[in-house]
């Protein structure tokens, strides 16, 4: 019987079984960023311990710092703090930092892989929920706490228990116009917001095989909002092809056999899983979420459900839903009108995402009263679409093309929905108040979808705005 | 040696929902911060308070329930970030136990290295519990870690906790860490067998 890449992966990094039955894992590639490390390396003063291999550990900032104006001192003293906590950490502790000053500043979750930081068959841990990102390379990856970013710091250990592997694998071709955000949220609405708890999700099957590692990106980022710790690819050529030349990828014999090394990785034909579920790419079109938690979501052409029928709890969540999104069962959800549109983000602020959009929209306009901000994922992100051209045409459009950072997913920047301003955004999560304001709401979509709705000024259908069905 | 969490005796408070996040535990903006300290007063802060401050109906507002010490939910708690800020803050407005049907893995986990024990009742069960706390605010509920039951009265409930956290917390080995550092030799033979960690 062969052995899933997890398995593989997991057995080449433990350390050892501690006395409470967990295993003692060995992380190999740590990313830290300013807003769960500072009390980390505070815990490591307070205890006297240094960094056990600070090479492995690589920071860059990206929650707090401003998208539009970047001098320092930031407006918000707060922020400000932060960022200088980082260096001062980075800098006692020897640890590479990915500045603003540096060119490579970004999204933890887009610098790790543009560096070649991210390698096949590696364990790798954040401080950062979105670290399933960097299982698209074959990687197994692990959103932590601060405890254990201190316990990586200190030992490069952490204490686990192993997951088991669910594989999903989606066969046939996706229609025109559909993208991987619509099938990360189609998998989270069939799965559940919960149904990944205790596992690890292997993505396989055509449909991810055909993917481009930025696709696979944006599948493996949700894997959190599905519940799973941790998601991944096997790789293949195309990672490969991804990682060759980066700046920390291995060079000359090194990378022959590092490649060798990673194929060895792969999944086993005959490995088991604990669990496998098949869906049909035919059936999955454009999707949109319409509540509070990421699968709570509709097809675009579909309506808010009715939930009559359903026990009185989890009709009371949805409830609580629609309350706050001030929706009402039966709706069509195309057409809900939108007064901020947000592309960017570690699910989808990499080039193609940009590219992709720009592609549509030249020529196009943003509908009155909305305001539309594209957020490239890294510096090198916004580089490259310079280059090309691609932010003149967001601009020309009526965009707000900005600098590198989390922006508006999270608010933690100045960035922020006001009052209950309805967002249709390629980010990650639709939470309550997620967005900057406590009534703020969002609408979760690919990029693409952002920017039909931000010509429409409501929900719209990217396939009939762009003519997509029949390019 | 830490100490051993082998029960949490209190009262408790009920806050109903499936699938709270940690942004609504903790919204991102409170965690423009270097420590942890002052996070108490945030837990919750924009379920529980108006944008001008002023308080909302909320069960963890409600006077009767001050100094509440268990906190009851519903599916999936704790999803989403994996921001310790939210346990942080849960711990500093002073919980010491969480009762729920399930729990997100992250959340599990940075609660049981804090020392706060995360167990899950049956739903019929849980249901059952959260109207007791709701309509007695005086109710003393018991969280038995080491039996793995939640009790009050004479009621008692069946709960549920992953043998590694339950073992972690009633032998008082909740912070791994020293157990963690006690490996060092290990960790350098396995590192040693691993390319990628001599780079760069």
């Amino acid at each position: 019987m062969g052995k899933s890449l997890f398995e593989k992966v997991w057995e080449a990094h433990t350390v050892r079984r501690l006395s409470n039955g967990q295993t003692q894992l060995l992380i190999g590639t740590h990313l830290i960023h300013e807003v769960t490390s500072p009390q980390a390396f505070g815990m490591l003063r307070d205890l006297g311990l240094g960094v056990k291999f600070p090479h492995r550990t690589f920071a860059t900032v990206d929650h707090i710092v401003p998208t539009d104006q970047r001098q320092e001192p930031f407006s918000d003293p707060l922020a400000d703090g932060m960022i200088k906590e980082l260096r001062r950490n980075a800098r006692d502790f020897g640890i590479t930092y990915f500045d603003l000053s540096s060119g490579r500043q970004g999204i933890v979750h887009v610098v790790g892989p543009e560096q070649g930081i991210t390698q096949p068959g590696s364990t790798i841990a954040c401080g950062d929920s979105h670290t399933a990102t960097h299982g698209a390379f074959g990687a197994i990856a692990f959103g932590i706490g601060t405890t254990q970013v201190r316990d990586i710091l200190a030992t490069q250990t952490m204490a686990l228990s192993k997951l088991k592997v669910r594989r999903i694998e989606v066969t046939g071709s996706l229609r025109p116009g559909v993208y991987a955000k619509d099938v990360i949220l189609h998998l989270i609405k069939k799965l559940g917001a919960n149904g990944g708890i205790g596992y690890a999700y292997e993505y396989g099957g055509e449909v991810f095989d055909r993917m481009s590692m930025e696709e696979r990106m944006t599948v493996c980022n949700m894997s959190i909002e599905g519940g799973a710790r941790c998601g991944y690819v096997n790789p293949d050529e195309k990672t490969y092809a991804y990682l060759k030349g980066r700046p920390y990828s291995p060079e000359g014999a090194a990378w022959d056999e590092a490649v060798a090394r990673w194929k060895s990785f792969a999944s086993d034909p005959d490995c088991a899983y604990d669990d496998h579920v098949i869906f049909r790419a035919e059936e999955i079109a454009p999707s949109v979420t319409w509540g509070i938690s990421p699968d709570q979501g509709v097809f675009i052409g579909e309506t808010i459900p009715h939930f009559e029928g359903l026990d009185a709890a989890a009709a009371a969540s949805l409830q609580e839903a629609l309350d706050y999104m001030k929706l009402s069962p039966g709706t069509p959800v195309k057409g809900i009108p939108v007064d901020v549109c947000f592309i960017g983000s570690c699910t989808n602020g990499r080039l193609s995402d940009f590219r992709e959009v720009a592609a549509r929209i030249r020529g196009t306009k943003v509908a009155p009263g909305v305001k539309a901000i594209a957020v490239p994922g890294s510096q090198i992100v916004d580089v490259l679409c310079r280059n090309e051209g691609i932010d003149r045409i967001f601009t020309e459009a009526g965009w707000e093309w900005r600098e590198a950072g989390c922006s508006m997913c999270l608010a933690m920047n100045p960035d922020k929905l006001v009052g209950d301003q309805l967002c249709a955004s390629s980010s990650n999560r639709n939470f309550k108040g997620r967005q900057g304001s406590p009534t703020g709401r969002t609408i979760l979509m690919s990029p693409v979808m952002v920017a039909a709705a931000a010509i429409e000024g409501k929900v719209a259908d990217a396939r009939e705005v762009f003519d997509l069905a029949t390019s | 040696m830490l100490p051993r969490i082998q029960q949490v005796i209190g009262r408790a408070v009920h806050v109903p929902g499936n699938d709270i996040d940690t942004d609504r535990i903790i919204p991102a903006r409170f965690m423009k911060c270097v420590t942890f300290e002052g996070l108490g007063a945030y837990a919750f802060y924009d379920v529980r308070f108006q944008q001008d401050g002023n308080p909302r109906p909320h069960p963890m507002n409600a006077p009767e329930r001050a100094g509440a010490s268990i906190l009851i939910s519903g599916m999936n708690f704790g999803c989403g970030s994996s921001r310790e800020h939210a346990p942080q803050a849960l711990h500093r407005h002073g919980f010491r136990a969480v009762v729920a049907g399930s729990f997100a893995e992250i959340f599990f986990g940075n609660c049981t290295t804090l020392a706060i024990p995360c167990v899950t009742l049956a739903e019929a069960d849980l249901a059952k519990l959260a109207a007791a706390v709701d309509a007695d605010p005086s109710l003393e509920v018991t969280v038995d870690v080491e039996a793995r039951e939640v009790r009050h009265g004479a009621q008692v409930f069946p709960a549920g906790i992953p043998t590694t956290a339950h073992d972690a917390l009633v032998n008082g080995r909740w912070d791994p860490i020293g157990e963690l550092l006690e490996g060092s030799s290990q960790v350098e033979s396995t590192a040693a067998s691993l390319p990628y960690m001599a780079c760069p």
